[in-house]
């Protein structure tokens, strides 16, 4: 029987490819030789948007970035905008930027275990994790109104203290959810169908992950012992008492598995985060409406969802930034798709994409 | 790793650079001639930066600035290494043997600020459609559709 190489071309749009990315596979069989993810199909150049706006213009700018967790991409510029201006943040706003950007993460994370358990098929697991993420998101809209572009981190602190009620709620929700993680837990990566779909599939090795550059959830599936909330302690996170959850094999069963344990970790931080939270201002004092840095250029990174997520800033003295750039895990993580990807048959190459959580508007900002 | 720790070390193997290493923001940084960039982040490989976690540039009127940020798990350190690059000439080795990561953030820069990495192995726009012309973070670059927002706001 004659045979011959097929090229298929998935995407830009197409529901298993989790947003908006176009991969040009060819195909042995059903087994993947070759697979080049094309992207930039989101790609609005926020970067250069930047140079044409003030600082505090740039913030709903980052909103759009990772869209599934804006808050990260809110404080990781905010802390590249406070050290270029050596803004001092005062106590409570660092204590509720944590709670807001653990809820984020539990938030994110039900999204990547959500969508890989209906990339296996498994839907109830996927519903399971969306009612988590909702009860993230009404804690959200309860806080600043929004419920995707938050908006709510800003130089010098940030935007509004907690409404009425709204330490109970969130305690409500932590109180609640590592059970709720733990029967996801038995539900899916219990499951004989999901361990037979996600284990030994896009093995990523330790080596390889910190070679290229791969960082959060992703890098410590594969056994890198890497969180820079505790590695490069950041805010108020040394106060806290949480362990960085590492897997040992490196495929996509792991990677979605220690998000799902993160989650357990996140909830520990909140709780001692509302624990130690003292009233205060939520905002610095004396900020200028237009902040005019002095010339220079800062980075500053923070541990998001997705990995090791940081700003670089250049400030030439005037009111915009003269050159801002995102540092953003998801590309970088995207970029071993093709090494870990190839061998395995077309259904596992969406598993693979799935398990590494890609957010297409950081990827291609 | 404490940053004049961190100074010390990168002193001792490059006596000559030594002026120019720069601790601003809390952050430590050398700039070498671009020549040296290549053999620079190899020797700083070898002394445990095992990352590279970003490669960007940034047009600074009369040459471009190629930035690359280092970091170390086993130091617990991070520094920049920074080079200059003429504008006429906008060549730069690629550092795709020494960190595999540098691949796509290299192409990025190609593409948005039209460096060329000498040695990157697939060396062609990622983020931009193939037939764009132009490199849009150039400061000069012209498009009608940008619009330059009022200095009073």
């Amino acid at each position: 029987m004659r045979t011959e190489e097929l090229t298929l071309n998935l995407g830009p749009s197409h529901p298993s490819t989790h947003g908006v990315c176009r991969l040009v596979v060819r195909l042995d069989g059903e087994v993947v030789t070759h697979v080049e993810p094309v992207i930039g199909h989101l790609h609005r150049g926020i970067e250069k948007m930047a140079e044409n706006r003030t600082y505090l213009q740039v913030v709903p700018l980052t909103d759009r970035l990772d869209y599934v967790g804006s808050m990260y991409a809110n404080w990781a510029y905010c802390r590249a905008v406070e050290r270029l201006a050596g803004i001092r943040v005062p106590e409570r706003a660092e204590y509720l930027r944590v709670i807001v950007c653990e809820l984020q993460r539990i938030a994110s994370h039900m999204m990547g275990i959500g969508s890989s358990a209906a990339d296996t098929g498994a839907t109830s697991a996927f519903l399971y994790a969306f009612a988590q993420r909702d009860l993230v998101i009404d804690l959200f809209e309860a806080l600043c109104g929004a419920r995707l572009t938050y908006n709510y981190v800003r130089p010098g602190g940030v935007a509004f203290d907690l409404p009425e009620g709204w330490v109970e709620q969130c305690r409500s929700f932590v109180a609640q959810h590592p059970s709720a993680m733990l029967e996801i837990d038995e539900l899916f990566f219990g499951n004989v169908i999901a361990r037979a779909r996600l284990k030994g599939i896009g093995v990523l090795d330790a080596d390889t992950a910190v070679a290229w550059g791969v960082s959060g959830p992703s890098a410590r599936g594969s056994g890198v012992d890497w969180d820079l909330r505790r590695d490069d302690p950041y805010s108020v996170y040394p106060r806290f008492d949480f362990d960085v959850v590492v897997g040992s094999n490196g495929d996509a069963y792991d990677r979605a598995r220690v998000r799902l344990w993160e989650c357990i970790e996140s909830c520990r931080i909140i709780e001692q985060a509302l624990d130690q939270l003292e009233p205060g201002p939520v905002m610095a004092e004396g900020l200028p409406r237009l902040l005019a840095p002095r010339p220079g250029d800062a980075y500053d990174h923070i541990e998001s969802a997705r990995g090791s997520l940081g700003v670089y800033l250049v400030s030439d003295g005037s009111v915009r930034p003269y050159r801002m750039k995102v540092r953003s895990p998801a590309f970088c993580n995207l970029a071993v798709l093709p090494l870990i990807a190839t061998g395995h048959t077309l259904s596992d190459l969406l598993v693979i994409l799935g398990s590494l959580d890609p957010v297409f508007g950081e990827v291609d900002r | 790793m404490r940053i004049e720790e961190l100074r010390e070390r990168v002193c001792a193997m490059y006596p000559d650079l030594c002026p120019l290493f720069s601790i601003e923001f809390g952050d430590g940084s050398i700039a070498v001639p671009l020549e040296r960039v290549h053999s620079a982040a190899a020797d700083l490989k070898d002394m445990g930066f095992d990352r590279l976690g970003m490669v960007t540039a940034v047009d600074r009127g009369d040459e471009f600035e190629i930035v690359y940020r280092l970091q170390s798990r086993d130091l617990r350190a991070a520094m920049f290494l920074k080079a200059a690059v003429p504008k006429n000439d906008p060549v730069v080795p690629s550092m795709c043997d020494l960190w595999p990561a540098a691949e796509w953030q290299e192409r990025e820069v190609f593409d948005l600020f039209g460096i060329v990495f000498d040695g990157h192995p697939d060396l062609r726009r990622i983020l931009l459609p193939e037939d764009w012309s132009g490199h849009p973070l150039r400061k000069d670059y012209a498009d009608d559709r940008i619009v330059r927002r009022p200095d009073y706001i």
